[in-house]
């Protein structure tokens, strides 16, 4: 191991850790206390409040080392992917989702038919990172030998570097398959609690080290990547280990969390204690509070719960002209602009996210599931538009265009008996013959309600009654949940296509209610005939959503993927045709991101979306907040 | 250079010519009964939301849009919103269209017997069919047909049905409503109507617009009208009226559709129906009132022989490419689409651009007919004074010489070339011997028994103006098919013009001279607002091309054989030159205080008249009122003449002298060649 002997001992720590937390997994419930494996104590632990969920590593689903659960080239977890077993089915592999272990066996019919793509055309990814082919560190060495001193561990071993270097945009992805490695990184470091990001960005500032926050990693707007004419060092500063909750405050449903902790570890832990926060963005296996925060995230529950925005209570962020937090914790005050607002959205431009106060609540009594089918588009948006109108919406509702009807369905895995089949193709000969449903045209809403029993069963009452006005038909709960699970295992399935010549992404916009038919309309046009302009031999598959409702408009999400066989730049004609599309986006009236963030991506449009007066308002807060851009991953701005 | 692509893809027009099907053949060997009965299935728009005619009132009344407006109206009229409403119900009614199959059936089986009688043959280009059906799949579409004669839209009905394409709806101008049964059936034939002026009338605005949004958007048929707004009298294309394409633009400018195809069909006939109406019309006859006892009347008109007609359906414009870079569409993000808004500056001049590109597709694939070129030659034979017309020898070889050059220029000639030029030369002359004759070998126009008009009359009883108005309808009839070939060579005109004209021959300054009469008759001739540099580059490409000019650095100089063509070019330019000097000095000379427009073409007419009769001007094509309205046009444009608005002087002109007498100096040789000059203007 190439790293530093504080990495060293950490990683033999992890190890352990990690072996103790699967036997927690078999023991169901987590061991109480397990200090004796805590990597590195916080020196600032012992302020804290003693709170037993406070204690670090239990059951925490992020090491140090990610690559040893993650894969380095492809989204998720490493043992689980999608594969053309020896029969030629799809299967997903596994023991972590609901699909691992399956067989779905639409999938490949759909590949091929969707595509035109071929199981005899394959292209493997490049299986191990080819560590020479990244370049050595730049280091300070000023700054790594104080560094050292504060015994934070750190790491500049290409692996860890590498990991760090991307977020998981088409093209980031694709040269990582194909081992192009371009500016990485020149190190890691692994804080531990507030007070270490303190004395990071002290140095940081002191050595002029350029710092560049990581979270989850799941960024869409090559917010990570590190910008080629940088020629400081740049120290990727990686939150995952703060991770704990470090009080609950039951009078106020309220709970203060460490940055770094992913999405699914802050419900898991909550609800240990009967709570959740609600906040379920797609990415929240892997993406962090921090990153939220960062990117004024939304959840596919914030119908009842809130985006990002309405959850935080206080925020307590890091920069290099010291820390900036409120005094107090308060659900609203009129003090100016809101300083919060700063700091969500700002992207890592202006400090690191330490500590989150963030509302929580009871956790749910009921779920349930729920979908309607609707005979066109047309008709569905009709349908959320009113349900939007009467502030019914439950919990998450999203209507799927036709495409991603189709999709869903060959996502369906094998089904165990012959009487299940029966019903499957009795519920289309209704809908189909019955109802003359056109299948090349009908869509399907999917829907999620939650609070308590009565209420659920009320409120699905009342969004069927509007939906069954519209010309909607009751579809299932089956139908419903599927539809939620293909938001897990999409980029997932992304991979797969990429290892047949299929490459693809998925952007947001929001938009007014008038204009989401244009839009989705348009976009979905402008990508068919962008592809058709740059020379893609296949016709893509260009496929939209909506996914969240307000009053005044609404959240559209698409997705499109083409096959590539017999292009020489693959992912610049991704490029140009994901580039048209923001266009028409932009024409059509809707916005630069709804809650991807801007990056380095989208951020030529910046200046059109918030006029020259709010760009210079943006600029001048960096200016003074971080005069010599310490924080320089040149995101936004 | 950017303008080398103008050309480049005029020059495979054999090729062009050969894709022509007859769609009369067939009309000819089969059943004209079954052909009307056949089954009829188009192939439709893929976004189309399937609804009747009667539907289609209901979403326009209940359109955002309509309701604004009318809830607006009712507030600055005080009137309850139901009677606007109600209103907004009568205009519909008036306007709208009430397309049948069985109507169209009845057209076909008659318009079959007529169109055999009249025409040799109507030639179609197959693969602009073809890729009209592509179009019609795809997006909303928009018929453009260029607009010379009634037939052009019973033919292009005709046309579509023919073909099995989806029935356009188009849009007709209110005095063919005036017309009993007829007017009933053309409705029934998709013809909405719409009142030739409504300024100013928001609520007739909003329902017409609406009411052709609705159409298009949903795709419920392709919509066809008339860009030039009007037929032109004078078979030049007349300069585009905006407001129709405006409202067709406008869904897929506010997004409402991905894209609209704009289709340019260029209608030639290579006699016109109307020859001789149109003439009398300009020389001031008043047009008759459409009626359907007239339309009787002109039943004689069967008997004779009209050649052919060519119909080409030019490629398909998408209003996303013309708009692309060009309009930021962003623009309409901030307010409710619904809400109307005058558009922008640079949304009107976005419209203009287009208008005029898409006019100029249609002048491009208009086929031009040997008779075409021999009119020009005549006519500039007949203005030379030689009384006794041209050696037919003489004629012919001109003819040649000038199919050749006007070949050069790009022009869509028909020149069956496997024919020997004396015999196509004389069967054209043949077709049109109403305008000409051959006596003793030589060719002249018939002007001395131009008692056609008025066969009623003896010679000897006519006034010498009466003979001159009956002389000036053979020759603006010649004038209307010398007009045909006009697109092809203005722009070389107006380079020789300036050549001739300037005492220099640097290039900058022949430039400055070339833009003067650019901007002198922009109103004249379909030259792009704003293309100056491109049209002055494609002039001088035209004719370097042809041999006729040569570049040595920065002088332009003039090769041995391109005298001819220079003279030639500039002769075309030389009544308009003289009509337009004629006009300046009317309004310097005669016109009077309180000349309102109204009066202006007759005074000015009268004006022209006695200088044509004391020999002072030798072309009886200045007669033509087209040239004096354009004229004054250009200089109203130009600030040289105002138009007063209001009170009492209503529409009373305010002449300039000074200006129209220096304007009217430089249009008589002493071309501007400094800029300042031409920046005054």
């Amino acid at each position: 191991m190439a790293s530093n002997s504080s990495g060293d001992g950490s990683s033999r720590h992890q190890i352990a850790r990690h072996r103790l937390s699967v036997i927690a997994g078999h023991l169901q419930r987590p061991a109480d206390s397990n200090a004796a494996v805590l990597a590195v104590d916080c020196k600032s632990q012992g302020s804290q409040p003693n709170v037993n969920t406070g204690d670090r590593g239990e059951g925490r689903t992020i090491p140090r080392r990610r690559q040893e659960i993650m894969k380095w080239n492809g989204w998720g977890y490493s043992d689980s992917r999608f594969l053309f077993n020896k029969k030629g089915q799809a299967e997903f592999t596994g023991k972590r989702y609901r699909l691992s272990g399956m067989i779905i066996p639409g999938l490949k019919d759909w590949m091929e038919g969707t595509f035109g793509a071929s199981l005899q055309h394959k292209t493997q990814a490049t299986p191990v990172l080819n560590t020479s082919a990244v370049q050595p560190p730049t280091l300070n060495e000023a700054f790594v030998k104080e560094l050292k001193s504060t015994g934070i561990p750190f790491s500049h071993e290409a692996e860890d570097r590498v990991f760090r270097a991307h977020g998981h945009c088409l093209h980031e992805i694709f040269a990582l398959r194909e081992g192009k490695i371009g500016r990485v990184p020149d190190m890691v470091v692994w804080p531990n609690c507030h007070n270490d990001v303190v004395k990071i960005v002290e140095l940081a500032c002191k050595h002029n080290v350029c710092l560049i926050p990581y979270g989850g990693g799941t960024s869409v707007s090559s917010a990570l990547e590190c910008p080629p004419e940088e020629t400081r060092s740049i120290v990727s500063l990686d939150t995952s280990q703060m991770n704990r909750i470090l009080w609950i405050d039951e009078k106020n449903l309220t709970a203060h969390v460490e940055s770094g902790i992913v999405g699914q570890d802050l419900e898991r832990l909550l609800n240990e204690s009967g709570y959740c926060t609600g906040h379920e963005p797609d990415s929240m296996e892997f993406s962090s509070l921090g990153g939220w925060v960062a990117t004024r995230a939304s959840g596919m529950k914030k119908n009842i719960y809130g985006n990002i925005e309405d959850l935080v209570v206080h925020v307590k962020m890091v920069t290099p002209r010291g820390v900036i937090e409120k005094s107090c914790q308060v659900p609203r005050m009129s003090t100016g602009p809101d300083i919060h607002h700063f700091i969500l959205g700002s992207e890592g431009t202006l400090g690191v996210v330490t500590e989150v106060t963030i509302k929580i609540r009871p956790m749910p009594e009921y779920q349930k599931y729920g979908s309607v089918v609707f005979p066109n588009f047309e008709q569905g948006v009709a349908c959320l538009r009113e349900v939007a109108r009467q502030r019914c919406a439950p919990a998450s509702i999203r209507l799927m265009d036709n495409e991603q009807f189709k999709f869903g369905h060959a996502l369906k895995p094998q089904v165990s008996s012959i009487f299940t089949s029966f019903l499957d193709g009795l519920k289309k000969f209704y809908i189909t013959k019955f109802k003359g449903f056109d299948p090349n045209r009908l869509c399907v809403a999917t829907l999620l309600f939650e609070g308590d029993r009565e209420k659920v069963l009320q409120h699905e009452k009342q969004v069927y009654d509007i939906a069954a006005k519209l010309g909607g038909l009751a579809a299932g709960e089956d139908n419903g949940q599927r539809g939620y699970m293909l938001t897990f295992v999409i980029a997932y399935l992304r991979d797969l296509g990429m290892d047949y010549y299929v490459i693809g992404e998925s952007f947001e916009t929001s938009v007014p209610w008038d204009r989401v038919l244009d839009i989705c309309r348009n976009v979905k046009a402008r990508i068919v005939r962008e592809c058709k302009d740059k020379g893609v031999q296949f016709p893509p598959l260009s496929t939209c959503r909506v996914t969240q409702t307000y009053d005044a408009g609404a959240c559209v999400y698409f997705y499109f993927a083409f096959n590539y066989r017999g292009l020489s730049d693959p992912v610049h004609v991704h490029e140009q045709v994901e580039h048209a599309a923001r266009e028409e986006i932009l024409a059509n009236g809707g916005s630069l991101s709804h809650h991807h963030g801007v990056g380095k991506l989208r951020k030529e449009w910046m200046r059109e979306t918030v006029s020259n007066v709010g760009m210079g308002m943006l600029k001048s807060v960096k200016d003074y907040v971080d005069p010599n851009n310490i924080f320089g991953n040149r995101n936004l701005l | 250079m950017a303008s080398k692509t103008v050309f480049s893809h005029r020059d495979p027009m054999l090729k062009k010519r050969d894709d022509f099907e007859d769609i009369l053949e067939e009309r000819r060997n089969t059943s004209d009964l079954r052909y009307a009965l056949r089954c009829y299935t188009p192939a439709l728009y893929k976004g189309l939301t399937p609804c009747k005619a009667s539907e289609l009132k209901t979403m326009v009344l209940r359109s955002d849009q309509l309701l604004y407006v009318i809830n607006q109206v009712s507030k600055e009229t005080d009137t309850a919103a139901e009677e606007i409403q109600a209103e907004a119900e009568a205009i519909l009614e008036e306007m709208a269209h009430r397309l049948q199959l069985s109507t169209i059936r009845f057209f076909a089986f008659t318009l079959s017997k007529i169109f055999k009688t009249l025409f040799r043959s109507i030639c179609v280009n197959e693969e602009g069919i073809q890729r009209l059906q592509q179009a019609i799949q795809e997006h909303p579409v928009v018929l453009l047909p260029s607009h010379r004669s009634y037939m052009d839209f019973l033919l292009m009905s005709y046309i579509l049905y023919t073909y099995d394409l989806a029935l356009p709806v188009i849009a007709a101008g209110m005095d063919f409503m005036g017309m009993k049964i007829v007017g009933e059936m053309l409705r029934m034939s998709g013809a909405f109507f719409i009142r030739r002026s409504f300024g100013g009338d928001k609520l007739y605005w909003a329902v017409f617009s609406e009411y052709v949004k609705i159409m298009l958007k949903n795709g419920f048929a392709p919509v066809e009208f008339f860009l030039e707004g009007t037929r032109s009298r004078t078979a030049k294309s007349l300069t585009p009226k905006l407001g129709l394409l405006n409202i067709v633009m406008d869904p897929f400018l506010k997004g409402e559709v991905f894209d609209v195809s704009l289709v340019p069909v260029s209608i030639s006939y290579e006699r016109i129906l109307e020859e001789a109406l149109y003439a009398r019309e300009l020389l001031g006859v008043p047009k008759p009132k459409e009626s359907t006892s007239g339309l009787f009347k002109a039943r004689k008109i069967l008997s004779e022989d009209y050649g052919s007609i060519h119909v080409y359906f030019g490629q398909p414009v998408s209003a996303r490419g013309l708009a692309e870079g060009r309009v930021k569409r962003s623009q309409f993000n901030l307010m409710p689409r619904h809400i109307p808004r005058k558009p922008t500056e640079e949304l009107q001049d976005f419209v203009n651009d287009s208008a005029y590109r898409l006019v100029r597709a249609q002048e491009e694939n208009m086929v031009l007919k040997p008779w075409v070129l021999l009119a020009s030659l005549l006519l500039q034979n007949q203005a030379a004074g030689n009384k006794r017309g041209m050696p037919l020898e003489d004629l012919t070889e001109q003819a040649v010489w000038l199919r050749d050059l006007s070949r050069q220029f790009g022009a869509f000639l028909h020149w069956p070339d496997h024919i020997p030029p004396s015999k196509v030369v004389s069967s054209s002359l043949s077709l049109h011997r109403s305008l000409v004759r051959i006596s003793e070998g030589r060719v002249q126009l018939t002007l001395e028994q131009g008692g056609r008009a008025e066969p009623g009359l003896p010679k000897a009883a006519m006034t010498p103006e009466d003979e001159l108005l009956s002389q000036a309808v053979i020759v603006l009839s010649c004038v209307s098919y010398r007009n045909q070939a006009l697109h092809v060579f203005i722009r070389p005109v107006l380079l020789a013009s300036a050549v001739h004209a300037a005492s220099v021959n640097r290039k900058q300054e022949i430039f400055n001279a070339f833009s003067f009469l650019r901007n002198m008759f922009s109103n004249e001739f379909i030259l792009r607002p704003g293309a100056e540099v491109q049209d002055f580059e494609e002039a001088c490409y035209l004719l370097v091309k042809s041999g006729a000019l040569r570049f040595n650095q920065q002088e332009v100089l003039v090769t041995e054989r391109g005298h001819r063509t220079l003279a030639f070019l500039t002769r075309i330019l030389d009544p308009f030159v003289q009509g337009y000097q004629m006009v300046c000095r009317f309004l310097c000379e005669e016109a009077t205080e309180g000349l309102t427009e109204k009066r202006f073409v007759p005074a000015v007419r009268k004006f022209i008249i006695k200088h044509l009769l004391t020999g002072g001007l030798k072309y009886v094509e200045v007669l033509s009122s087209d040239l004096q309205k354009n004229a004054l046009a250009a200089l109203l444009r130009l600030g040289a003449v105002q138009k007063l608005r209001g009170g009492a002087e209503q529409g009373t002109l305010k002449v300039n002298t000074v200006m129209v007498n220096s304007l009217e100096d430089t249009l008589g040789g002493k071309l501007p060649t400094q800029k300042p000059l031409a920046a005054r203007l």
